[in-house]
């Protein structure tokens, strides 16, 4: 009986991630979703610009790379194009949340049938741990390196909060991958946003919590456990929009 | 058979556009394309086509970026401000070898500028525009019904040579009515193995990218394009002649800037005056010998520009210098006059 195994949507591959990051974790929760639901074959992915800017070589199905926050964009164009086929964005903080703020606000108001997973490690990773839209008050980056000032830089910004205000978007969800419950519960969350589309309900995003070690300063461990005392406090988990539930609820009241 | 109807510059575009067969549309509010726009969001809908106004032109150029991936015709338009901001997008669609057509309805710059015709986003459009080496083929209609005629030509030269075509326009040109014969329905398009539409569990999967982190291989695929780009400058150069057979003088302009030229060269005819003009139709491919030719026969060139002169210095590398160029210019907005360009010829020399 095979207990574990890695999903027939990624390649073999060997990750460029650093040790301890979990984007790893993610891009197998993700091929999970895709293997479970049957649509690799029509599974189309948006690589970002960041850290994971060569998933295009990990997922086996048909990918693109886009420019930096751009993916939604073009997500929205190959969506538009081929209405059939399962169409998802993988991109972090600064492409989702700093530089595609318009394209991920505006795809989400236009309930694009897409679904748009977002990693926040609240940091840039890729080009050497900057401050992101989402880095901490007082957190130590490259950039804000007597720790991040709300007077000078502002406060992060609440994805999921923002687009839960919206009347467009289907689904709106916040997960985290640092302990095996969380991840057993991201794992869910991630299949209902791929399920969301292919029943062509709409614009499903899933924030991801994820741990950077190597730009936070900390060693793998001490980042997940970062993540429980500062992160999730900040970024709380939970569902923030299931429209298609609520209607049911209302439905058998 | 087609008739002939009455119609805008930019609607000929959108018109020729779906005749084409592009059935995708992306674009952003801007004066004076509008009609373009407005056209699409009336057609589209009605024949199961796709006419979407993006937030912004940087979102619209990345959503014609996703058509293109997938192998459909696809289109996006705009004028000069819009298409700076597009620039980023058409790196990456050149980048990743994409057809695709943005049309440029220019208007006067730099900075937010005017609204009335322009021609100074040459150098933009033929030197590559956004980051990187890389060109797009860039064809320049001078009337409403090579609006129609170049839009379907720009389709068939993107699908053919895998790279983005630009339409560069004017405010004159879209916003003129004139008679046209739109193109009968065609779809030259080609077979796009490289398109992802999904692996249906048959094939590897299809990557459509511009990042390659390794030089060596980055440089390769440069070299290659070029190869292709080659292939471009050897078969697609368009030009139109007029009066050069015994002509003494040339003069050099394309678009609405050309229609006045020609002008200029009749009545200067009628002067007794040997002159004739060269229009480039395609600016790249650039017709470097038909002026390199011209060189060894004329005294000399006027190159009739609406900007402070760009298309002089390709004339002047296509001549190598051997013959003098003076630039009749308006900018701004303005529009030079057929006087204007009759006291250039004869300014050359050509009052002799």
């Amino acid at each position: 009986m095979i207990v574990f195994e890695k999903p027939k949507s990624l390649t073999d591959a060997e990750f460029h991630y650093c040790p301890g990051c979990t984007h790893g974790i993610i891009h197998r929760l993700v091929a999970r979703a895709i293997d479970n639901l049957g649509i690799e074959g029509r599974t189309i992915g948006v690589a970002p610009v960041g850290c994971a800017v060569m998933a295009y070589d990990y997922f086996a199905c048909d990918m693109v790379e886009a420019a930096h926050g751009r993916a939604p964009a073009m997500a929205t164009g190959i969506k538009r194009s081929l209405p059939d086929n399962i169409v998802f964005t993988y991109q972090g903080d600064g492409d989702l949340a700093s530089i595609g703020m318009a394209e991920t606000v505006h795809s989400a108001a236009r309930n694009e049938n897409i679904t748009i997973i977002f990693v926040n490690n609240a940091i840039y990773g890729m080009t050497g741990g900057q401050m992101a839209p989402t880095s901490l008050p007082g957190q130590v980056t490259q950039t804000s390196p007597y720790g991040r000032d709300v007077k000078v830089t502002g406060y992060p910004v609440r994805i999921c909060e923002m687009l839960a205000t919206l009347d467009g978007p289907e689904f709106i969800a916040r997960v985290a991958v640092n302990n095996v419950k969380n991840v057993k519960n991201a794992e869910k969350v991630i299949e209902k946003a791929f399920r969301n589309q292919v029943e062509g309900k709409g614009f499903s995003l899933v924030e991801v919590i994820s741990a950077c070690p190597t730009n936070w300063g900390m060693t793998p461990d001490n980042a997940l456990k970062w993540i429980d005392e500062k992160m999730i406090p900040y970024y709380p988990l939970g569902v923030y929009k299931d429209r298609s539930a609520k209607e049911e609820s209302q439905n058998d009241k | 058979m087609s008739e002939k109807v009455l119609m805008k510059g930019n609607e000929a575009i959108a018109e020729a556009a779906i005749r084409a067969g592009c059935m995708h549309y992306f674009g952003y509010p801007i004066t004076p394309q509008t009609e373009l726009a407005a056209y699409m969001a009336k057609k589209m809908p009605k024949i199961g086509g796709v006419f979407l106004q993006a937030e912004s032109e940087l979102a619209a150029i990345n959503m014609v970026y996703g058509v293109a991936a997938t192998g459909k015709r696809v289109m996006t338009s705009s004028s000069s401000p819009g298409v700076s901001l597009k620039q980023e997008g058409i790196s990456y669609i050149a980048g990743s070898d994409l057809p695709a057509l943005i049309v440029n309805v220019q208007r006067g710059g730099p900075g937010l500028g005017g609204i009335q015709p322009s021609q100074a986003y040459y150098f933009q459009a033929t030197k590559g525009g956004g980051h990187g080496d890389y060109h797009i083929i860039v064809l320049a209609p001078n009337s409403v019904q090579e609006m129609a005629d170049l839009t379907a030509l720009s389709f068939d030269l993107a699908d053919k040579y895998r790279m983005p075509s630009m339409l560069l326009a004017d405010g004159t040109l879209g916003q003129m009515m004139e008679p046209v014969i739109l193109p009968e329905k065609s779809n030259n398009s080609v077979e796009k193995p490289w398109a992802v539409t999904g692996t249906e569990g048959k094939r590897k999967h299809n990557i459509v990218n511009s990042l390659y982190l390794k030089p060596d291989i980055l440089e390769k695929v440069n070299f290659e394009r070029y190869e292709r780009y080659k292939e471009v400058e050897k078969n697609e150069v368009r030009y139109e002649s007029f009066m050069m057979d015994d002509a003494e003088f040339c003069v050099v302009a394309f678009g609405i800037a050309a229609r006045i030229s020609k002008n200029a060269v009749i009545a200067a005819r009628k002067e007794g005056i040997k002159v004739g003009l060269i229009r480039p139709i395609t600016l790249w491919p650039f017709p470097k010998k038909p002026l390199a030719d011209a060189a060894d026969q004329v005294k000399g060139f006027v190159s009739v520009e609406l900007s402070m002169g760009q298309m002089i210095e390709d004339i002047n590398l296509a001549i190598s210098c051997k013959k003098p160029v003076i630039l009749c210019n308006r900018a701004g907005g303005m529009i030079p006059s057929p006087e204007q360009v009759l006291e250039s010829i004869k300014a050359l020399g050509g009052n002799k």
